[in-house]
């Protein structure tokens, strides 16, 4: 399945983004392979309905799950139709890496 | 009577603009012969109804917008429709077939519609607000007010102005600001009053709303409100910048507080009374000239 969890920037070392629609990069991970792969929001600076695209984007990347901090109703409401769970932490500081590391997916 | 539209507006809000508007419309009523309206084009927040507590509503009507629907047996997940809106109101996931508009983001531009090569748009209608009329011991007053979440402010606005349209003379209460409904509530006007207010804030924010009106080339005065108040050099901006002044409502303790119970024309003071005077005298020049 895939993770994704929201990041600052594009590497392991970053750290959590804690918006969702408005997330600079999305850290997705395959727990089939672990395979890791980073893609940036192109709707970040979207006036208007960016969680909503970012959930779109969900989606359309067939995931599971999301990690993020701050889901807009909009986005939530999205998401839940979409049949993606949200998992809200509230860790500013953390590395998208030790998030990946207490996920524990590793085979 | 021919029709002859006056706006008033400000840089910001709490400049007693309202005031302004409903005193004026008093005023004008008295001395012609025609009935007067008003307009409140402050849709998000509706308030010039507070200071005639005994009108009476004789009209009312939803205002809808069409929001598209999307038939997904129709359609091709090309995603055109999502690439040409605007306001990213569209949400589709091929993968999952899903598509759906968010009513709160689109405005209703028909652009989806247009682009859709498989008909598989259709519409619905969704209230957007409701515009009303009523009879006040003035004259007759419109109002209109936006339903809550809507961001059709500017929809309302001009199917209001159109609801309310006389051949008479109509005051146009603004939304405060310079934004889009105030744009939209300028559309059309024959003059534009700027009420403004002699402090440091009070010059910037008049400035803004010079350079809009100035914008959208309409003939335009201000009308300085609260005057002896301040001590910024607003008429010698008037004066640096041509701009007419049209009179000078003076502060007034015990006025203002009458206003703020919305019980005003019992007893306004005669100083206030003759700057209206005045200033209802220019406005019916204008209305020659233009
Ligand atoms: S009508 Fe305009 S705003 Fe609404 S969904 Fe279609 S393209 Fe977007
Ligand atoms: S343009 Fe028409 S066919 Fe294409 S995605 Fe939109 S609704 Fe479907």
């Amino acid at each position: 399945m895939k993770v994704v969890i929201t990041s600052t920037s594009d590497s392991l070392t970053s750290t959590f983004d804690r918006r969702f629609g408005r997330t600079a990069w999305f850290c997705i991970l395959d727990t089939e392979d672990d395979a890791i792969r980073f893609i940036p929001n192109e709707h970040l600076n979207a006036s208007n309905g960016a969680g909503l695209k970012a959930a779109e984007m969900m989606g359309e990347l067939k995931v599971s799950k999301v990690i993020s901090g701050d889901f807009g109703p909009k986005a939530k409401q999205l998401l839940d139709k979409l049949g993606i769970q949200m998992v809200v932490i509230d860790e500013a500081d953390s590395l998208v890496q030790e998030i990946i590391e207490r996920l524990n997916y590793t085979k | 009577m021919s029709s002859f539209k006056i706006a008033i507006a400000s840089g910001k809000g709490g400049v007693g603009k309202t005031t302004i508007s409903v005193l004026l419309y008093h005023q004008l009523q008295k001395t012609m012969n025609e009935t007067i309206s008003l307009v409140d084009c402050d849709v998000e927040e509706p308030n010039s109804r507070i200071f005639f507590p005994a009108s009476t509503q004789t009209n009312k009507e939803v205002a809808y917008q069409e929001i598209p629907m999307i038939d997904t047996t129709l359609c091709s997940f090309c995603r055109k429709c999502v690439n040409v809106c605007e306001f990213n109101a569209i949400m589709m996931v091929s993968a999952l077939e899903h598509a759906e508009v968010n009513e709160s983001l689109c405005h209703s531009c028909g652009a989806c519609e247009y682009v859709c090569d498989r008909q598989a748009l259709g519409t619905k209608r969704v209230a957007i607000g409701e515009m009303s009329q009523h009879n006040t011991s003035t004259g007759v007053l419109y109002e209109g007010r936006l339903e809550i979440g809507s961001v059709m402010q500017t929809r309302l606005i001009g199917m209001l102005k159109e609801w309310g349209a006389t051949d008479h003379l109509t005051i146009y209460d603004a939304p405060p600001g310079t934004s889009c409904s105030v744009v939209e509530t300028l559309d059309e006007m024959d003059y534009v009053i700027l009420v403004a207010e002699e402090t440091s804030f009070g010059l910037h924010d008049l400035k803004l709303i010079v350079r809009l009106v100035k914008a959208l080339q309409l003939p335009f005065g201000v009308l300085i409100n609260k005057a002896g108040l301040g001590t910024t050099p607003l008429k010698a901006y008037l004066e640096q910048e041509h701009i007419e002044l049209l009179g000078e409502v003076p502060h007034n303790l015990e006025f203002a507080k009458a206003s703020a119970q919305a019980d005003i024309f019992s007893n306004i003071p005669w100083s206030i009374q003759t700057s209206l005077e005045r200033v209802t005298q220019k406005i019916k020049h204008k209305r020659v000239e233009l």
